[in-house]
């Protein structure tokens, strides 16, 4: 065990986390050269595509030390976002040290400071390591100044590297094997053993990445899934070298597999602890939450008869996506559809492009929503996590919505704007510190409705790039909420709808009643696009009709030309939904959430 | 929605369904041109003699086709310039065709001409060979628009053109005119129609310019030297010209055409959009046989070559399947006063509250069991066949 060592590399996007994991699985020669690619770890194209890592993954690494000795070193990947802090906070405690990866060029951003807390929260060993140093813009010292005074750790301790070229990775795996402690435990106690991660298999089920803290596991023990309460037999136990490979049993320390013909990933819990069934440990290790969704949004599919393939897809994706939640859901407007949870709006994102990408199906998602709760006059509180289930308003008493805590890092020449972009997303009780001369931290209380659709991209806008941002939920808050509802040609659109602050009611009709004029395509008749509140129409636009589309001439050879194109746009209006007799683009659902302040 | 109440109804008659005739059409394309038009996105060579070889391969084609059409009610020579062809190339060619097919009695023979290209020989010799009907491309009567156009003749040779057409014996005579070209006013659009009126001719047409892809015109517009009309123009040009022409007893049966009453309408026109069989012949000649339809190779060379080795010059074929033959019959069916039976709109679960509105807006009247697009309803022909698309 004292040649082990469980370890995470925590950075902020883009810092160079994957390129430095691929440099450590090259240097190990865990893959041919041939067979090397890029993002080693990160399997899934939309991973790949975007540069991120959604699902944790873990690899073994054998090394041999300066000195001469053997380690095992086991390298867990975590996400590298907000919406999956909770898998990251599992595979944090399933380490005794992280790498605090830096970028030369941009320094300490929001999330290194989070990742930094989170893994002082686990008592880690912390190793800071400066990325990217041979580019030319890289800012070395300036690096250390903030690793100092923003992070407070000490920058002589600070590792240079880079990933990109390959250079100081020997002295960051040496660094591991002598500032990371080996982990601690009892192989011959009860078995206690942490999940951080579930994949589905569609041979073997699920497969949980685990890490043991007591005890030993092997093929054919009896298992417990403790917060579940299920039993199941273990078919096999392994380690990750990029592919899996099976070992007789696991030890105390070590971090791997388990398989247990455990079905799919919704039969398990991130943060869960596995225990042997005959030998059960007293209690179950720490931390176990069950995650929430926060964001909610339904789903359709485009054309109504395919909703049986959607429904098909969405229980072929849960497999493999345990915290999606979903139920059935019909819409006066677009008819049978799902009603979803999500953790964040990146989640939400994958789910639409993987749904769309990985199993074929076209789909209306309408615009995302946070959960409100209202208390009535009869005492009685009920959650909304849909406008359409707004309440008559007679009966409410009272509104609250949830606020997350935002902390913004920037170069302080933005702070005016941020200040603004802020408080126009009803921001409050702003606080702000200079860790270090010229950045600012700044920190908001802000409803979380505010900040689901597009607060980053906002913020990574007024802040030319340099703004980071991380966030953590707050609390629930009284606030004046209304439903704002959306009539195309006089038929209200339920799928339209969406709950919005009354002092900012007004605003929002008039921009979403612009946006939609011009998502929705002219037709043969004037249509007209009202927002409406509590019955009162407060805001208007509409979309001109078609004056003229006709070709001039059309004889023999024009005929076919003229079908094909005909087909083509019959093909077009198939990815819209008709309401009356309005087409309502796809897009347009979603549009309704997109603000325009700058306008 | 606005009514349009100023609008007529649907026009108040229908061109017989028999004017389409039974039989079948024949196309045959003159590829030749002396120059080419900077609009024009039909095949044409400026290269001159090989008049001979081309009519010779076009034998060759006809041969192909025999038997294979039912007798022809209409024949059409158009282009290029058939004009330029002289009098006994023609006669070859009508003795060709003659000699292979079959036509219907009271046979409906159009030939297109140049206003500069025709004199009083020329047209006797037409007369003689059976031509019953005279396509004139004046395009327009004020001398700077047929300069923007680059057309040979000028106003005062389209006029006499026609003279000399009626004096020759012409009583089924068209006028082709065109609207949206750069520095035509309406103005000038109108004097124009006045003009052509004033020689009561008994068919007009009357295009808004299409700019192609291909063309002179689609470079420039490309290059964003040249607009097309505007929607609110070409509607008005559209509108209006209809008030005038339906004023002085012209019934507007297609988007583009006029006819001085039922007995005039282009017959061989009207079978492309009522989805009668054609059969074209020469380069770049499109055919359709009710369930395939084919089109001929565009360069001259290739089809020379083709014919005179035997082969077929045909460059592409396609099925219609019913999808296909439905799709057709909407896109053609809504650009004449024919409309479509109601069965064909029945493919939209809704179509009955589709052509509510429709009827509602005064785009479309019902007549018995046929929708027909009103005037205004020509203008957006094409999008109320898209409604009714699957």
């Amino acid at each position: 065990m004292a040649q082990i060592r469980n370890f995470s590399i925590i950075a902020h996007i883009d810092h160079g986390k994957s390129t430095l994991a691929d440099r450590f699985i090259q240097r190990a020669k865990l893959v041919e050269d041939r067979e090397f690619h890029d993002q080693m770890l990160d399997t899934m194209d939309i991973e790949r595509e975007r540069g991120i890592t959604i699902k944790s993954q873990t690899v073994c690494m054998p090394y041999t030390s300066a000195a001469g000795e053997q380690y095992i070193l086991n390298l867990i990947d975590t996400p590298g976002h907000v919406d999956f802090s909770y898998e990251v906070s599992r595979a944090l405690a399933s380490c005794e040290g992280v790498l605090l990866l830096v970028d030369a060029t941009q320094g300490v951003q929001a999330q290194t400071l989070a990742n930094m807390y989170a893994a002082l929260e686990h008592q880690l060993a912390i190793i800071p390591v400066i990325n990217k140093i041979d580019s030319p813009s890289a800012d070395i010292d300036h690096t250390r100044v903030e690793i100092e005074t923003e992070l407070g750790l000490d920058a002589d301790d600070a590792i240079l590297c880079s990933a990109k070229e390959g250079t100081g990775i020997d002295d960051i795996l040496e660094a591991i094997t002598l500032r990371i402690p080996p982990p601690a435990g009892e192989p011959e106690a009860p078995l206690a053993a942490l999940i951080f991660d579930a994949k589905y298999d569609p041979f073997r089920g699920a497969i949980i990445s685990f890490r043991i803290f007591d005890g030993t596991i092997r093929a054919g023990d009896d298992i417990r899934l403790m917060s579940l309460g299920t039993s199941h037999r273990v078919e096999e136990v392994g380690v990750f070298r990029i592919d899996r490979e099976r070992r007789p049993a696991l030890r105390a320390g070590e971090v791997g597999y388990v398989i247990a013909g455990i079905k799919t990933v919704s039969d398990t819990r991130i943060g869960d602890t596995i225990t042997h069934v005959d030998r059960p440990v007293a209690a179950p290790l720490p931390g176990f939450r069950e995650v929430k969704p926060v964001v909610f949004s339904s789903i359709y599919p485009v054309s109504s008869e395919d909703f049986d393939a959607l429904a098909d897809s969405m229980e072929r994706y849960k497999l493999n996506d345990a915290s999606l939640v979903y139920q059935r859901d019909s819409s006066a407007a677009l008819g049978q559809g799902f009603r979803c949870g999500f953790l964040g709006l990146l989640h939400l994102e994958i789910f639409q492009e993987r749904l769309e990408r990985e199993f074929d199906q076209s789909i209306i998602m309408t615009s995302p929503s946070v959960e409100f709760h209202f208390v009535l006059k009869s005492g009685e509180t009920i959650v909304v996590d849909n406008p359409v289930h707004y309440p008559d308003p007679i009966a409410i008493d009272y509104a609250l919505e949830p606020y997350i805590r935002a902390t913004i890092l920037m170069p302080d020449r933005y702070l005016g704007a941020v200040m603004k972009l802020c408080l126009d997303r009803r921001g409050e009780n702003p606080r702000y510190g200079y860790p270090v001369p010229g950045r600012i931290e700044l920190l908001f209380d802000l409803p979380l409705s505010e900040v689901v659709y597009d607060f980053y991209d906002k913020l990574k806008s007024v802040t030319q790039g340099y703004g980071s941002f991380d966030y953590e939920l707050l609390d629930y808050r009284r606030s004046e909420l209304v439903k704002l509802d959306i009539l195309v040609n006089g038929e209200r659109v339920d799928a339209l709808a969406i709950v919005v602050h009354a002092d900012r009611a007004r605003m929002r009709a008039v921009n979403v009643c612009e946006r939609l004029r011009k998502e929705i395509p002219r037709h043969l008749f004037k249509i007209a696009i009202q927002g409406a509140i509590g019955g009162k129409i407060v805001a208007r636009s509409t979309v001109a009709p078609f004056r003229k589309d006709v070709t001039a001439k059309c004889y023999g050879g024009d005929i076919t030309r003229k079908r094909k194109l005909l087909e083509k746009q019959a093909k077009g209006k198939k990815k819209m939904r008709t309401v009356g007799q309005v087409m309502i683009p796809q897009s347009a659902f979603v549009a309704v959430l997109k603000t325009n302040e700058e306008e | 929605m606005k009514r349009n109440d100023g609008s007529p109804a649907a026009p108040a008659w229908r061109v017989p369904p028999t004017a389409g005739g039974a039989g079948a059409g024949l196309y045959v394309h003159v590829p030749f041109c002396r120059t080419k038009c900077p609009y024009c996105g039909f095949y044409s060579t400026p290269e001159s003699g090989n008049e001979r070889r081309w009519l010779a391969a076009l034998e060759r084609e006809a041969a192909l086709y025999r038997g294979v059409f039912p007798a022809f009610d209409t024949l059409y020579i158009g282009g290029g310039t058939p004009s330029l062809l002289g009098a006994g190339d023609v006669s070859r060619l009508f003795d060709t065709l003659r000699g292979v097919f079959v036509f219907s009695a009271g046979v409906e023979a159009t030939i297109e001409a140049n206003p500069d290209d025709v004199d009083a020989d020329l047209l006797a010799a037409w007369r003689r060979l059976g031509v019953t009907r005279l396509s004139l491309g004046v395009q327009s009567f004020d001398d700077a628009v047929l300069r923007r156009l680059r057309r040979r003749h000028d106003a005062s040779t389209a006029r006499g053109a026609i003279a000399l057409a009626r004096e020759a014996g012409f009583a089924n005579l068209g006028v082709d005119l065109m609207y949206g070209i750069e520095g035509q006013t309406f103005g000038s659009w109108m004097r124009t129609l006045e003009t052509a009126l004033d020689h009561a001719p008994e068919h007009l047409s009357c295009y808004e310019l299409t700019i192609d892809a291909g063309t002179e015109f689609g470079a420039r517009r490309a290059a964003g030297t040249l607009r097309g009309m505007s929607e609110t123009a070409g509607r008005r040009f559209l509108l209006e010209t209809s008030a005038l022409l339906r004023s002085r007893g012209y019934i507007h049966y297609e988007v583009s055409n006029f006819a001085r009453g039922a007995a005039h309408v282009s017959r061989h026109n009207l079978a492309y959009w009522r989805g009668v069989p054609y059969l074209g012949l020469g380069p770049s000649a499109h055919s359709f046989g009710g369930d395939e339809r084919w089109w001929n190779v565009r360069p001259l060379d290739a089809y020379l070559g083709a014919a005179e080795e035997g082969r077929a010059p045909v460059e592409g074929r396609e099925t219609i399947g019913e999808e296909e033959r439905a799709l057709e019959s909407l896109s053609l069916g809504f650009r004449t006063a024919d409309g479509v039976p109601l069965a064909t709109l029945r493919r939209r679960p809704d179509w009955e509250a589709v052509l509510d509105r429709l009827v509602r807006d005064s785009l479309v009247s019902v007549e018995g069991d046929r929708a027909v697009p009103t005037i205004e309803g020509f203008c957006v022909a094409d999008r109320i066949a898209l409604l009714f698309a699957a």
